[in-house]
């Protein structure tokens, strides 16, 4: 694992103060009617998706479910591209097509966001599968909510992935609630990550329960993904888990019945971002002033992002009836 | 290179072998595939012939079956996903349906998903109500795949590889039944059918019967006796349910003015709905009975013989449902 050095971290934060501003600037597209559907916002699990993602290579794979903004831009796809996506321009990554909920950009070997919850997780599998066909050594990320680890997909995939030995890191991104219903209200095993023993052996062979990570230190995160993706890239699968916040609803105009403000607000204060400015701040003197610059040049690329977007064409009829098959 | 009668079975066989050794992305996965041979033994020997990395036995678990085979089509294999009967698609429903279907739509192009899903329809085998459907329609209704249903070992052949080349996704449905029924079938490598074309299985010029599989061999053998009594059937094999090519049936309904549609699913919302609907929307001027249907009674089907058969098709219901329209 690489140790990350300070033009790294300062990488993380433009990354991670990007999601934040991205996210929040979506929310008010979406109360002025621009952007429709779900928006599922990924606020408060910034220092998951950013340190993951930092853990691949660019032939490494990544694919999520709807909450997917974060992963999107972590893993570098074009800010003006992804808003024009929210706002279902033709000039968005998808078309116009995905939405929010749809965010893939096949040349960053991102396969996309997925809205049917662990529906996901056996493309996963197959995409892994095809680096073990082909005798390449790259893995796949694939991230899922804490709600899907309940459904059958879930099972499905890791057992197969487990029986084939598959190249996958399965991270759990547990931020407490599938919607209003908590982790303990859902699950059996309260650390998910212990699903990982129902698909392995006292002999060692099957899946790795890896750790459960610190989901709100972006270098908690970064350091055992990282071991996760070198144990996966020759081992296969391991399943962790990463403990984080949603700081927001579920997805706009959520009335947060099944939690108190109080709950919120404690993590608010230990939320990812200022968790990690403090953290450099104290490791690197005089690093404030870069950073501010950091938080200004985000906003203004995210200026850019509503204006392309903004001033983008509406997609047409001939894109509406195109892809529905390979011609 | 003459044509040789084969089994629809070893047609099944030959064009998986014959794709399998052209191209190495082909691969088979599936439930009992490799060590037992296929549960309709169409596999039988590949797990020696091609080995374990090519023919692939998953646990009992088919919505990552088709999920990952979905997975490996967009990153660049071809997946011959098998489900060992369609009735446990319904447990891969969403893969299919959200998923194998939807990827490249919803991303605008940027998958390509070139896979199929094998799979066996069909009752009358004593099966009981959960393993006897027919819904191959069902399956029909959503856009984003094809849906193949070959009748005739010549068809199996020909389509099965067309539908492995494709870089469309295909639900490739074989009938259960209809595994020993034996035609010529081209030994050429490259024999291969067009995707979405129906076929005239028989000429005539009294009524159009719209018919495939299980429906197509009962409309061949009805047609036989009706001929006795001088009716002839003109009889059309759709073989794809999707892309659904209708345009034979208008040219044969303008010349015998009459229609019957046979099928083995349930019969509502079926195919027979379907073709009734397009026929009176482009040959109304044509029309001189109202389009008949066959198909199997609104029920389960159940364990005992004698009902079983009653609920289904049969070439005395086909009989029947042509003398009410000529
Ligand atoms: C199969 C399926 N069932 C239900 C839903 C509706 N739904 C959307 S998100 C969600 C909660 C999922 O929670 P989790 O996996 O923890 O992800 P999070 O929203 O917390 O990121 C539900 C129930 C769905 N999209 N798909
Ligand atoms: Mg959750």
């Amino acid at each position: 694992m690489a140790k990350p050095n300070k033009d790294t971290l300062l990488d993380w934060y433009r990354q991670m103060v990007l999601i934040r501003r991205f996210e929040e600037r979506c929310a008010e597209l979406y109360q002025e009617g621009l952007i429709g559907g779900f928006l599922h916002l990924y606020i408060g699990q910034e220092a998951t998706g950013v340190g993951a993602v930092a853990a691949l290579r660019p032939d490494d794979h990544v694919i999520t479910a709807y909450r997917d903004h974060g992963i999107a831009l972590a893993r570098g796809m074009d800010v003006n591209r992804v808003m024009a996506e929210m706002l279902g321009k033709r000039t968005g990554v998808s078309g116009g097509k995905g939405g929010s909920m749809h965010l893939a950009d096949r040349a960053l070997n991102m396969w996309g966001g997925y809205g049917i919850v662990g529906g996901h997780l056996p493309l996963a599998a197959g995409i892994a599968l095809k680096i073990q066909y082909m005798g390449e050594d790259s893995v796949v990320l694939a991230l899922m909510g804490d709600g899907a680890t309940n459904i059958g997909y879930f099972h499905e995939a890791l057992n197969l992935s487990a029986v084939w030995k598959l190249p996958v890191v399965w991270l759990i991104e547990n931020n407490q609630y599938g919607m209003g219903t908590a982790v303990e209200r859902a699950s059996g095993a309260k650390e998910l990550v212990r699903r990982a023993l129902a698909y392995s052996s006292e002999d060692g062979s099957g899946m790795k329960m890896g750790p459960r990570i610190d989901g709100m230190d972006v270098l908690a995160v970064y350091e055992a993904v990282s071991e996760a993706v070198e144990y996966a890239r020759h081992n296969g699968p391991i399943l962790l888990e990463s403990l984080t916040y949603r700081l927001e609803g579920h997805s706009m105009g959520d009335p947060q019945r099944y939690r108190t403000k109080e709950e919120v607000e404690a993590y608010v204060k230990g939320g990812p971002i200022e968790r990690f400015r403090n953290y450099l701040t104290e490791t690197y003197t005089g690093i404030v002033k870069t950073l501010d610059r950091i938080d200004a040049e985000v906003l203004q690329t995210i200026d850019e992002a509503v204006a392309f977007a903004r001033n983008s064409e509406d997609p047409t009829y001939e894109d509406l009836i195109s892809h529905v098959y390979v011609d | 290179m003459a044509d040789r009668p084969i089994t629809y079975r070893e047609a099944l066989s030959a064009a998986l072998r014959e794709e399998m050794q052209r191209d190495e992305r082909v691969f088979i996965m599936g439930e009992e595939v490799g060590v037992w041979g296929g549960t309709y033994a169409v596999t039988r020997g590949f797990l020696d012939e091609f080995g374990a990395k090519r023919v692939r036995d998953t646990p009992i678990s088919e919505m990552v079956i088709v999920g990952a085979a979905v997975g490996a089509a967009m990153a660049g294999l071809r997946p011959v996903a098998e489900l060992m009967t369609i009735n446990f698609a319904f447990v891969a429903m969403d893969a299919i349906v959200n998923h194998m279907a939807k990827v490249r739509y919803m991303f605008n192009g940027q998958f390509t998903v070139p896979m199929v899903v094998r799979t066996t329809t069909g009752g009358g085998k004593q099966l009981g109500a959960t393993h006897s459907h027919a819904p191959e329609v069902v399956f029909a209704h959503f856009p984003g795949y094809y849906v193949a249903v070959p009748g005739t070992a010549y068809d199996a052949k020909g389509m099965l590889k067309a539908a492995i080349r494709d870089d469309n996704p295909v639900l490739f449905v074989e009938h259960s039944t209809m595994l020993q029924r034996r035609s010529p079938v081209p030994d050429d490598p490259d024999f291969v059918l067009p995707i979405g074309k129906s076929d005239i299985k028989r000429q005539g010029r009294d009524v159009t019967i719209v018919t495939y599989q299980k429906g197509l061999e009962y409309s061949l053998i009805a047609a036989e006796e009706l001929a006795k009594e001088g009716i002839e059937a003109e009889i059309i094999d759709l073989r794809w349910l999707r892309p659904l090519d209708l345009e034979p049936v208008f040219e044969s309904f303008k010349k015998t003015n009459r229609c019957v549609v046979v099928e083995e699913s349930l019969p509502m919302f079926n195919v027979g709905a379907e073709v009734a609907a397009q026929i009176q929307q482009e040959c109304f001027d044509w029309m001189d009975a109202p389009v008949k249907r066959v198909a199997a009674m609104d029920i389960p089907l159940p364990y005992a013989r004698e009902i079983e058969q009653m609920a289904l098709p049969s070439p005395e219901k086909i009989i029947r449902a042509v003398k009410e329209v000529v």
